[in-house]
This record gives structure tokens, sequence and C-alpha cells, in this order.
């Protein structure tokens, strides 16, 4: 009877060698506050110049949501006090964020919906506060890294919404480039707002902001878990309180974050040491032309070769696994390219999974692989030797048809070789032999498997069963 | 000779043929200091010598001493901008226009002078380290907040000095020690170093003897620096081929606005006979109306404060100056960040940052932030109007020669009131001079303003260069006994 009303605020680092106002490394895991300067620390008559790649970054992540760039952008000051904020105060984005109104669509179970992008903004990280039993420590090596805010409508209804929201965003910038969207480093971060109304209804109910959420698992279950809590207490006429909750990953159950926040006011006002900044036409039509094909273009490049959905969802995650399949299917002479497919999601992806990295990055090239693959529809090799030659080609970086050679790998397809491994074999299975001659069907496979055994995977399936079957008729 | 009573540039002139050297005019310096700062108090932290005797490069300004004042930061020197909240701060950087001296070869004097704290003031009585007394009359005020700037100036402790000025405090302290100063256009010298009071109104500028030192020191500071967004990538003329003694047809505009109630009798009756000086030189001079000048101190005292309550929020115990309340304390972070500020601010500088944080509170924005910036972009464009027809304005320095010590202390309102001619070109980011223009029956000193467009900084020394020429103000100086008396 309730419908959950859910915005999402993602934050993302940006991947700038630099920070966002001043020149200090943006490394991560160096030495506590050894990447610090007058600017990053806010010592007096310090002043802020923006990192022109950052702004360029976040507008073409803007673009990419299919936000409407605003033509001026300034930045704000954001007055909280916090030891983790050197100036006590955060360059952020108020009233012009630097894009707003887009939209990203994201897949359901059999349709597709659109998430509206309400805006997204650049401001500056904070430092990091490290509790000690006696006292607090701060490093300030985070403080002023970039940040992009995006900031959703609150147009995701259900748990699940908000997970394939987040998987479509983290695919995108990560085919961008942005950023690392590394969550376990906190390159990526992610707060939910969630409220509950009567289906049927618009008015919003009281909402909950919750925090603290280090996956996208995470998010989905802690939303799970307030629709339950919010739902009940509504359900039992309990007033809710609007309120920050953090989500306990061992509890599985959100608590209120216990402050001492009046209503936060931030006193946002223009920040004085920056300017007004104006970004032409031809800055976002350059900027808009470093946008790659993004997922959702390359699974639909990907179905033109004949893929189910499923399938160019799989090799659409990454933008380099789509190009790579892309290159190998443009030169894949066959019209069917069902058993490519099946060799990419099979074989490769597991490769590249097994190691650690991308398909493109297994040091094989689309040109090796579909040598490879003909060898395979030729029937000159069985399945399971392509896959062992796939795993020697990525140690040895050697072309497949060199170490098929080489190790005699091929597959014997020549009746007068099979017929004596399979005189043989028949002589020294007698008793499966009369079996299959009896009428025990299933006897035959084992003869099959057999003769495999004695050719080490080289002999044809499909022959060794034709010249077994003649055999046994005599 | 007393080389400390010269100016740059016929210090300059003597070193060039060989009769001064920058230890000389350094002793000179010490020797007046020792002999009258306890009685002038223009500097702060007095102690052994920290000046280099030798120049750090050849340049324009090649051994001759700069004084600071305690906001502009300097390396390893203590910049405390006269608060017990920054007491110990030593900047581990240069200002941009402490690294432009150095290069110009000038030496960065070893102590600070003296300013109302966060240059909240206009009397320099806010100072955290005492008050600095005027040179003229020691009962009185040497104007703020760079009155120690001032009055090491007047008072010959001094060659020339940077004052920094967010609504008058280099103007309004230049007119009541009877010296030279200059607020920049906004833009025109970089603000890196400088701790900021009110981020889009301040600027750094020169205090001087006289015009063509001041035009000296700004051919040395002035311009672009990529490392400050707010300064003007636009070429620095050389301002001493500005120092032409004629203003012939020059038009001249005088606002009704300035000359109305508030303004002392006897200031208004020495400032119009140095409009009359102006005429006599064939300057056109006539009346003109900015009819926004009466918003100018509320609109003012909003984006100040606003900007200043920011600004000031970095001063939390956290990373340098004062801590209070950390060790042994049970309160924790809240109760060290409120002890420390307690305890590290002044009075004045307590109220402009509750009065700036109420002014952008929730609730409160729209009526008073956000309407002052209006009001503020009617003040430059009432300016714009009489430029089109002008090329500058004249005007009062202050309503008043200097008051005395504690006269208006409790009367914030009142202080406020002494800056009402000198705020307005900080709103409007235009530059303005203050130059010495004749002495009241009392003998204090009483400063003309001119205020010209943005980057006009040309058509500002020119009319001052002209009227000096024509006066003898500027080489009157003030007697100081040493001494008990």
């Amino acid at each position: 009877m309730y419908e959950a009303v859910i915005g999402l605020e993602v934050h993302l680092q940006l991947a700038t060698r630099t920070k966002a106002f001043c020149s200090c490394s943006t490394e991560f895991g160096k030495a506590p506050n050894s990447q610090v300067c007058q600017v990053c620390l806010g010592f007096p008559g310090a002043l802020p110049v923006l990192n022109r790649t950052a702004l360029d970054l976040a507008i073409k992540v803007g673009l990419a949501l299919n936000c409407s760039a605003q033509e001026h952008t300034k930045f704000d000051r954001k007055n909280y006090f916090y030891p983790d904020l050197p100036k006590n105060y955060q360059i952020s984005q108020y009233d012009l964020p630097l894009a707003r109104n887009g939209f990203l669509d994201i897949c359901l179970e059999d349709n597709s919906k659109r998430i509206g992008i309400r805006r997204v903004h650049l401001e500056e990280d904070a430092g990091k506060l490290i509790h000690r039993s006696d006292k607090s420590l701060v490093d300030f090596n985070r403080a002023g890294i970039p940040l992009l805010e995006i900031v959703s409508e609150p147009d995701i209804n259900s748990p699940e919404e908000a997970h394939e929201y987040l998987r479509e965003l983290k695919k995108i910038l990560e085919y961008l480039e942005v950023s690392d969207c590394d969550m376990e480093k906190g390159s990526l971060r992610c707060d939910a707002n969630i409220s509950l109304r009567k289906k049927g209804t618009k008015a919003l109910g009281v909402k909950s902001e919750l925090k603290n959420m280090n996956s996208f698992k995470a998010v989905r279950e802690a939303l799970g878990f307030e629709i339950t809590r919010q739902s009940q207490m509504l359900a039992a006429g309990e007033a809710l309180a609007q309120e920050t909750r953090l989500w306990d990953e061992k509890k599985g159950e959100t608590f209120p974050m216990r402050t001492k926040e009046e209503a936060q006011d931030y006193r946002y006002f223009p920040e004085p040491d920056l300017p007004l900044f104006v970004i032409d036409k031809d800055k976002i039509a350059a900027i808009k032309s470093t946008i790659p094909a993004l997922p959702r273009e390359m699974m639909r490049r990907l179905e033109e070769y004949g893929l189910s959905r499923y399938e160019s969802g799989i090799l659409a995650d990454f933008k380099q696994d789509a190009g790579f399949a892309g290159r190998c299917f443009d030169i894949y002479p066959h019209k069917n390219k069902k058993p490519l497919t099946n060799f990419l999601i099979g074989p490769l992806l597991s490769e590249a999974n097994s190691r650690g990295c991308m398909m493109s990055e297994l040091g094989i090239t689309p040109e090796g692989l579909i040598e490879l693959l003909s060898l395979l529809d030729e029937g000159k090799i069985s399945n399971l030797v392509a896959k062992a030659a796939l795993s020697e080609m990525i140690e040895t970086k050697k072309p497949a048809a060199e170490i098929i050679a080489k190790k005699n790998l091929m597959q014997i397809s020549d009746t007068a070789e099979l017929e004596g491994i399979i005189k043989d074999v028949i002589k020294e299975n007698q008793k499966s032999a009369d079996d299959f001659r009896s009428g025990k069907g299933g006897a035959l496979m084992f003869l099959v498997g057999q003769v495999m055994k004695k050719t080490a995977g080289k002999a044809n399936p499909k022959a060794v069963q034709g010249i077994l079957k003649e055999r046994l008729k005599e | 000779m007393e080389l400390n009573t010269l100016t740059a540039h016929e210090l300059l002139d003597l070193m060039k043929e060989g009769k001064a050297t920058s230890q000389a005019i350094l002793e000179c310096l010490y020797n007046n200091i020792n002999r009258i700062d306890s009685k002038v108090k223009a500097y702060v932290r007095l102690g052994p010598a920290a000046t280099p005797t030798e120049p750090a490069s050849a340049g324009p300004l090649c051994g001759i001493p700069v004084s600071f004042k305690d906001n502009i930061c300097t390396e390893g020197l203590a910049t405390e901008c006269c608060s017990r909240i920054l007491r110990g701060f030593r900047p581990p950087y240069d200002a941009t226009v402490a690294r432009k001296l150095k290069a110009a070869g000038a030496l960065i004097f070893g102590i600070k002078t003296n300013m109302d704290e966060f240059a909240f003031g206009s009397s320099t009585e806010n100072s955290f380290l005492g008050a600095t007394r005027n040179p003229w009359d020691l009962e009185r005020v040497p104007g703020g907040s760079s009155g120690g700037s001032a009055a090491a100036v007047a008072a010959n402790e001094a060659i020339f000095a940077l004052g920094s000025d967010t609504g008058g405090s280099i103007r309004q302290p230049a007119s009541f020690c009877g010296v030279v100063g200059m607020k920049p256009t906004y833009g025109r010298v970089s603000r890196l170093g400088l701790i900021a009071f009110a981020s889009s109104l301040d600027q750094i500028g020169p205090i001087a003897k006289d015009v063509r030192d001041a035009a000296l020191l700004m051919n040395v500071i002035a311009g672009y620096d990529p490392c400050d967004s707010t300064s003007v990538d636009t070429g620095v003329p050389d301002y001493t081929r500005a120092l032409v003694n004629d203003i012939k047809g020059m038009k001249i505009g005088m606002p009704r606005e300035y000359f109305v109630e508030g303004i002392d009798p006897e200031v208004k009756s020495i400032v119009e006979e140095s409009i009359n000086k102006l005429r006599e030189l064939g300057a056109d001079c006539r009346e003109v109306s900015l009819p926004h000048t009466e918003y100018a101190v509320p609109v003012y005292y909003i984006i100040a404060t606003a900007e200043a309550s920011s600004n000031l929020a970095r001063f939390d115990g956290v990373q340098y100056g004062l801590r209070v309340g950390d060790k042994g304390g049970s309160g924790g972070l809240l109760d060290m960040y409120c002890r420390t500020r307690a305890e590290g601010f002044g009075q004045e500088a307590k109220r402009r940052i509750i009065l700036g944080t109420f002014v952008l509170s929730h609730g409160y924005y729209d009526a008073y932030y956000l309407r002052a910036l209006k009001v503020r972009t009617l003040i430059k464009l009432d300016f714009d109007k009489v430029f089109e027809g002008f090329d500058c304005i004249v005007t009062p320095t202050s309503p008043t020669a200097a008051f005395k010590l504690g006269e208006k202390v409790e009367d914030p309102l009142k202080m406020y009131l002494s800056d009402i001619y000198t705020i307005s070109a900080n709103l409007a980011g235009i530059p303005a001079m203050s130059i010495p223009c004749g002495f009241t029956k009392n003998g204090l000193p009483v400063g003309l303003q001119l205020l010209a467009r943005p980057f006009a900084e040309e058509t500002l020394f020119r009319a001052a260069y002209s009227y000096e020429q024509n006066t003898p103000w500027h080489k009157i100086r003030p007697k100081i006994n040493s001494g008990n008396g």
C-alpha cells in the first residue's frame, strides 16, 4: 500500500592529477599530510585557483547524463565547522551548478525507466579524520580533491531500481574515464533520501537521509530496511522524524545519527575568491566531442550483430570490453555470430576475470582471436583444445596456429588414423562393445570417451562416433 | 643627514651618487623607532632587527626598506593581524607583493605595523597589541585600520609602507596622518598573502610621503597574478610617467552628496579651498551626483561582515594560532572551538562575525545580503555614469580630522561613519587616493580624496602630483619629542 520515493546523491572523486584549487597531487595512499599546501590547508592569505581539467571533466559528466550544460557557472561557500574542513567552509556550487536537468535510463526486467538527474556540481573534498582512543587526527591529503555531486530526482521507487541506477551510472562514469569509481577507496560514495507515500498519492512523506553505505549492495539493503521500518511505523500510526540515519552493515539496520545539529544552516554565498566562469558553446561542443559511445549505445551496436540483450549487456559493462568485442565481430567472417559470442562470454571473459583484467588487456588481438576461432569453426580443433590454446596464447603471446601446430593439437579427423585407434579401443573394452550391440545406447558415449582419452582430446568426436557405430555393427 | 626623513626617490638618488647605503637608512630608521615608537606605537612586536641589510636582487627599489602591515604574509616573519588568535603565526610563504618587492630589491622591514584586529576598525584602537597614536597629536588616533603604516610613514619611522584597504583603511589613516595613500582598482594588485577581511573589497596599496613614492611602490606591486583569480590580466603602465604637473582641462566632478550633513565645517572649507586650487591649475571642476551614496555604509557593513564571518571561520585552533581548552578539557571539540574563538577574537571582530553570520542566515539572506549586492551594483553604476563625462571625482577623505583616542570606541556606528566617503570606492572597485590638502586650526592634517574609473590610476597620479607640486602640505612633518614629555 506504500510506495517508496527515493533520490540518490552520488559523490565522485574526479581523476585529475592535481587538486581542485591548488597544484597538490591527488595520488591515493600517500603518507598522511604529505600532499598539502597552504591552499588546501586553508592557511591565512591563501587563494584558490580552479583546476580547469576538473571543470572540463565535470561538464563531460553533465553532458553524458543528458544535462543542459550551463553557460555560466559559479562557486559558493558552504559554511560549517568541522575539523576535517580546513577553512570551515567548503567551496561548492549552490544556485548555478555547472549542469542540470538531465536523465539516465535504467534497464528493469522487461522494460526501461528514465530517472531524472537534478543537478551535477563540482566541489572540494574534505580531509579525513582518524580517531584514536584519546585523540583524533586529521589527514588533509584528501582535502581539496575535486568532487562531483550527482543528484537524482526522486524518481526511484524501489531498492532494485536504486541499485540498477547506481550500476548504470557507474558504468557510464567508467566509460567516461573521469574517475576510478572505487568505493573502497572512497572515490565513489552514495547517500540516499527515502520517504514513503500511499500508492496513488502525490504528496511526499517525511524522509530519512541514509549515509555510510559502502557498496551498491549496502544501498539496496539499507533502502529495503528503511522501507520496512517506515511502513511499519506508518501502519502503526507513528510519526516519522526527518533525520539522518547511518547504515550498520553488520546488524543490517539503520540507526539515527547522534548529532546536536539543529537545522543546519550552511549560509551559502558566492565565493568571492573566484570569478564567474563562462563556458561558451565552443567549449561545450569540444567537451561533447570527447564523450565516447556510452553503454546503451554500445549494447545497441552489439545487438545489431544478433546478440541478445543479456549477451550485449555483459559485453558492454566495460568500455574496453565492448570496444574489443565490436572489433572482433567486425572481422568475424561468418554470418552467424553465435560461436564468437559464446567464445567471448565464455572462455575469454573467464580468462579476463581470473586474471582481474579487461578482455582487451589479455594481450590477444581481435585478429588473433578470430584465427583461433576459425580453427574451431572449421572443425580443426575441439572446444577443449581451443580453450587450452587460448590460455597458451595469453601466456606466450604466440599465434594460435603456431601453438596448435607445435603441440600437435590439430583435431584428428583422418579416418585411417582414427580407425586404428578405434580398433584398439573396441578390443580393450569388449564388454562395453557388447553392451552397445545388445541395445545399451549409453555404452557408445563411454567408448567415445575412451577414444578421446587416447588422443588427448584431439579426435573429432563426431567422426569417432560415426566410425564406432560402423565398426560395432560388424 | 637623517636619511629616515627622506622619500624613497630621494634615497635612490643619493644611493646612486654613493651618498647613502641601505645599512645607513636602516640605522636611521631604527634610531628613530627607538627614540619615538614607545609613544607612537606604529610597530608591533618590536625586537631585534630582522630586516635583511642587503637586497635580494637589483631592481628599481634596490636597498629601500618597505614596512608591512601585520596582515600581509611574509615568509618566516610573524604576521598576526594584531589578533590574539593568530599569536605566533609565521607564514610559510610570501605574499605576492612581498615576492615582487624582494625581486625589485626592496628590503622587507623586519617588524610589522600596527592595525585594527583583522582590519576591523577606523582608529587602530582595535589592535590586540594596543592603540597607535597620531604623530601629529599623541592624544588622537592615526585612523585605521592601517594606522600603524600611516603613522610610521608620517613619523619618519618608515620610508614607505604597505596597507590594505577594504573600506578606507589606507586612505582614512593617510588623511589623518598627512601622508599619501592609494587604494588601487580591485584586481590591480594581487591579494595572495593578504589575510582576508572581505575578499571582494580588499586591496593592498601604498602609503607614502609623497605621490612619486606611491607611484614607485605601485610600479612594483601592481600586476596580474595567476594565483589570484580575482586579479586582472591587463598591462601595468609606468606610473611615474603619469607624474606630470599639468591638469589643464581635466574634468573633475564634486559629488554633492559628499558635502552635506555630517561633515566637519573646517574640513569642508579646507577641501573646498583645495578644489579651488585645482581650478586655479586649470581643472574643470563641476558638481555631480552619486545618488545612491547614502546606502554605501549599510551595504558595506552587510557585504563586508558576511565575507568576514566566513573568512575568519578558519581561525578555530585546529591548525595554527591560539588554541584554548584541548588539554584535559572534557568539553571536546565544540568546547575547544568556543573557547579558542571567545578568547582569541576581540570585541569588534566578534561583533562583525555575528553580524555577518546573521545576514547570511536562512530566511535573512534575500533581505540583507542579496539586496546589498543589488544596491552595490547601483552604486557602481552611479560612478560609471559620472565617469562618462568626468576624468575623476574629488571628495573629502573623511568627514573629520583625527579624533581623540576613546572618542568613538563605545559607539561603533559613529566609528563606521568615519569611512562614509571612502567605502563607495571599494564597493565600486574603483581606484582612489588620499593626499594631504591642509591643516585644521589644531594643526591636524586633512586629506583630499581623488577617485577615477577602473584601472585609471594614472589619472589619479597626475591629478595628485599636480596638486602636490603646487602646495606645501606634503613637506610638513610632525615633530615628536623623545623622552617623557
